[in-house]
Order: structure tokens, then sequence, then C-alpha cells
């Protein structure tokens, strides 16, 4: 079983939690008009494997988003903090 | 180069009499430094557009360069499903395509894949799926593709185990049968695309991985690998959950996630299931092996991961499904459970064809539908490498759709890669 570290409720099974994807994207500006930016923020992703960024809503906990770091690779948790802090704390 | 024997009832006679021994099904060749076509990725889809480019088009300077061995990926572990019932245009008779090659792959590639047309239906569970299955229905029929809706009492008598009690909690209305729908063994797939394109004298090298491209401007004219750089006329990316992987060392970013897909066997019991059989309440789908295990899967894990090893709670979840359709399965015990690497998209579509760079040709994205369209992938495929265009079939499945709003969503379920 995963288990997430949460900055609020601890080490937490991941079922308590929504996965919501690559962290490190940066979202376009509000207004923006440029299809190909919207594009690649929306579709396209990195898909490494090895260590990745990424959201999670603890949504049967504290209901906080936040960003984890995991090896796609082997499943290896890493640090985690809120995701109002930015994609790096 | 030694003559490989064909295989038939007088061979194994002949062989059980007087004992020679069987000769291997494909050779083992070293790398040559060139070739026309340069195939990344030994799984089902990669051979089969091998066989078809020597066989249908005549282009024989052909290698299959496979990281493992022959038959280690996504196409020795799937649950071995093959239908048509798809409904968007493009993809109802890419899928027909690939059954009616089904229909005739033992007997062209001279080695039994042992199709079994055993059936499939799909169940729904409310008056409002019901009319989702009659047009989904109506879809195949438009297109010659024969199928029947069940009423109730009809599934009740086609299949007389599943949950009919008052207290079920997801009561069977109906349900869509494919009746040429059935299943294939998933590793003659490989080994007999494998032994018939050797036959033609394409190179299969295994154990051969790719770890860059050749790149001549806005050209890819080869790969390196761990046994040598190979020079390639067309070089083709069709290696199942690592399309990211590849793709990345060639410097394309794709619309594709890897997820986790778990399958599962129980104990051999005695002939119980005969068709294959699709929850219509949670994606679940079951069919009896030949040995008699129950073969059954259901939804990806969730989040991305390259490990191959599933997650437990999927595991309960799909448990849970079998039992709430077929509550005789309740006492049979898990003999393995096992997880293969899927490329997700956001429409649950594949991508197909020509790719940005000049010479470098695309095939992933294949979510849940990979096996059964082995056949068509690899005929399509060696159709866009034969002729640098696509094939009819494939022309919604350009890897761009997305930035032309073009997603194929089969599923209605949105644009989304993790849920599909």
């Amino acid at each position: 079983m995963l288990r997430i570290p949460c900055p609020h409720c601890g080490l937490r099974d991941y079922t308590e939690f929504r996965y919501a994807g690559d962290a490190t994207k940066p979202r376009p500006a509000h207004g923006t008009g440029e299809q190909r930016a919207w594009y690649e923020y929306v579709f396209v992703f990195d898909n490494p494997k090895g260590p990745h960024l990424e959201y999670w809503q603890h949504v049967e906990g504290c209901r906080q988003w936040l960003v984890l770091e995991r090896d796609t690779s082997t499943n290896t948790v890493g640090q985690s903090w809120l995701a109002r802090q930015g994609a790096k704390p | 180069m030694t003559a490989l024997s064909h295989y038939s009832a007088f061979a194994l006679a002949r062989r059980a009499l007087f004992g020679s021994k069987w000769q291997r099904a494909w050779r083992k060749p070293d790398p040559r430094p060139a070739y026309d076509v340069v195939i990344v990725g030994g799984g089902g889809h990669g051979l089969a557009t091998a066989y078809y480019l020597a066989a249908r088009h005549g282009i024989t300077k052909v290698a299959v360069l496979e990281r493992g061995y022959l038959g280690s990926g996504n196409v020795g572990r799937n649950t071995t499903l093959v239908r048509s019932n798809y409904q968007m245009p493009g993809n109802t008779e890419f899928f027909e395509h690939s059954l009616k090659l089904w229909e005739g792959l033992s007997h062209e590639l001279n080695f039994n894949v042992m199709l079994s047309q055993r059936g499939q239906l799909v169940l729904a569970h409310g008056p409002g799926q019901l009319d989702v299955l009659a047009r989904k229905g109506n879809t195949m029929r438009l297109n010659g593709i024969d199928c029947e809706l069940f009423d109730r009492p009809d599934v009740q008598r086609f299949l007389p185990f599943l949950d009919y009690s008052k207290s079920c909690r997801f009561p069977i209305y109906g349900g869509l049968f494919q009746p040429r729908a059935g299943t294939v063994r998933h590793d003659a797939v490989a080994w007999g695309y494998a032994r018939a394109a050797d036959r033609l004298g394409v190179d299969i090298i295994e154990n051969c991985e790719v770890t860059g491209f050749l790149r001549d401007g806005a050209a890819v004219n080869g790969v390196e690998t761990s046994r040598g750089r190979i020079h390639a006329g067309r070089t083709l990316i069709s290696v199942a959950g690592h399309s990211s992987h590849l793709a990345r060392l060639v410097g394309l970013r794709l619309p594709i996630e890897s997820h986790l897909l778990q399958a599962f066997v129980t104990e051999p019991i005695k002939p119980f299931l005969d068709c294959v059989l699709s929850f219509g309440a949670e994606l679940f789908y079951i069919s009896q092996s030949d040995k008699g295990g129950m073969v059954f899967g259901g939804h990806i894990d969730g989040f991305n991961s390259y490990t191959q090893r599933g997650q437990f709670p999927k595991v309960r979840t799909v448990a849970e499904c079998a039992v709430a359709l077929i509550p005789g399965m309740s006492r049979l015990r898990l003999l393995r459970h096992w997880a293969g690497i899927q490329d997700m998209t956001p429409d649950g579509s594949p991508f197909m064809g020509r790719t940005p760079l000049r010479n470098l040709y695309f095939n992933g994205g294949w979510c849940y539908q990979g096996f059964k369209a082995t056949p068509a992938a690899g005929w399509c495929m060696a159709h866009a490498l034969a002729h640098d265009e696509e094939h009819p079939f494939i022309r919604h499945l350009a890897l761009d759709r997305f930035e032309r709003g073009n997603g194929s969503d089969e599923y209605g379920l949105g644009l989304w890669t993790y849920k599909q």
C-alpha cells in the first residue's frame, strides 16, 4: 500500500487521497488566448520514469491539497508540503 | 539461416514417431548496421507491424528491437479479450478490421493463437444504460457487425448464476451481446507473429535496449542501442507503457501518462463461464481460461507509475465487483495478480501515425485496448511506414488531435487521462 505523508495528518493510506497530476506545470495566466500554452498545460505530460512532483488532495482527511515527491519507477515517497506553498517549499 | 519447418498435424505426428528435435521458432541474429525500417518494441504491435511490412508491403529489411525477451511486456500481461463493439467513427471500423484479422490469424501465421469466439456480454444495470447499449448496438449493426440486445430474462437464461436477487445492489436490466468476440492465447500472438515475420527475413533482436535516436535536423535516421548504432530509413516507436520515456529521448513530449492496470487469475475450476462478461456498474470484465482459471480485471490504479506492481486496494475493489456480479465466486482463491504499465491518453484512444519528426512514426497510448487491436495496429502501422501516410482507419488518431480540438471521446468521460 502506498502511504502518503500529509503535513497535517501524518502518514496515511493513499486511498484517503485523490491524485491530481503533475505539480510542475505552470498554469497559463488568466485570459491567455494562446492555444499552444493551454494545450501544453492541459494535455501534455512529462510523465517521467523517476522523480515526480505531483498534487494530491487529502479528501478523506484534512481536505488540504499537497505536493508530494514520489519516484514513479519504485513508488518511493519523499517529502510533501502544502500546495499553497508552491511547487517548491 | 536454417529453413524453419511448417507446423502441421503431419509434422507433429512425424516428430512424435521419430523424436526429431523442434527447431527454434525464430533466429537470434546480431543487429546489422542498417535497415529500411527499425521497430522499437517487440510486443504484439511491433511484431505485427514487422510481419505486415514483410508480408503485405514486401519490405523485409526490418529489425524489431526488444529490450527484454519477447512477450515480457503487455502482450503477456493482458486479459486476452478481443471484440469490436466500439461506436466512435473510425474506431468501429478499426476494431472490426482487427477482429476480422484475428479470425484468420492462426491460418495466416501457421501458429495456433487459440482464438475462441465465445461471445461477449456487456451488462446494463438501469434503463438508461440499456438505451446506451441499444444505441451502440445500432451503430455496430449499421457497420455490419452482428450483435444482439438481451433483456433481463434473456440474460438470466444465458447466465443463470449471476445475482438476480431482490437485494442486489446493481440489478441487471439487460445487455448487449457480440457473438464474435472472445479470447486469444496472448503469448501465442507474440510468438506467432515473431516466427512468421522471421521466416520472411525480419531480424528480431532481443535484449537490445534503445538508448537514443540518431537525428539529422528534423529527421530521425536510426537508433543508438545497447548493442550498437543501427541506421534506419524509417523508425517506429511501439513501446506500450514506456512511450513517454522513449519519446523524451528524441525530444518529444506526449499527451500520455503511464498508469498501472492489474489483472487477476483464480485457481482453476470446472467449466463455468462460457462467454466474456462485462459488468456495467463498474469497470470489470471476466472470462474463464481454457485451464479453468477465472481471468479478470478492472480499472487502473489511479496514479501514474512504472513499477509493474499493483496496489492492494484495487485487488479488493475488483474482487468486490466479481462477487457482486457472480456470488458463486466468493470462495475462489486468487492464484496470481500482476500489473502492466499502460499509456493513458486524455480521450482513451491511441495515437498512431507520423510524428513532427521526419521518418519517425509512433504507435502508443493504447489505454485498455492494446491487445485486441494488435493485428489492425500492425496492419495500419505497416501501411504508414510503407507509404508515409496514415491508413484511413487511423486518420482520427493523429498525435496532434488535442491541439486541434479533435479528441475522440469513445467513452463520453471527458478528456482526462486518469478518468478513462
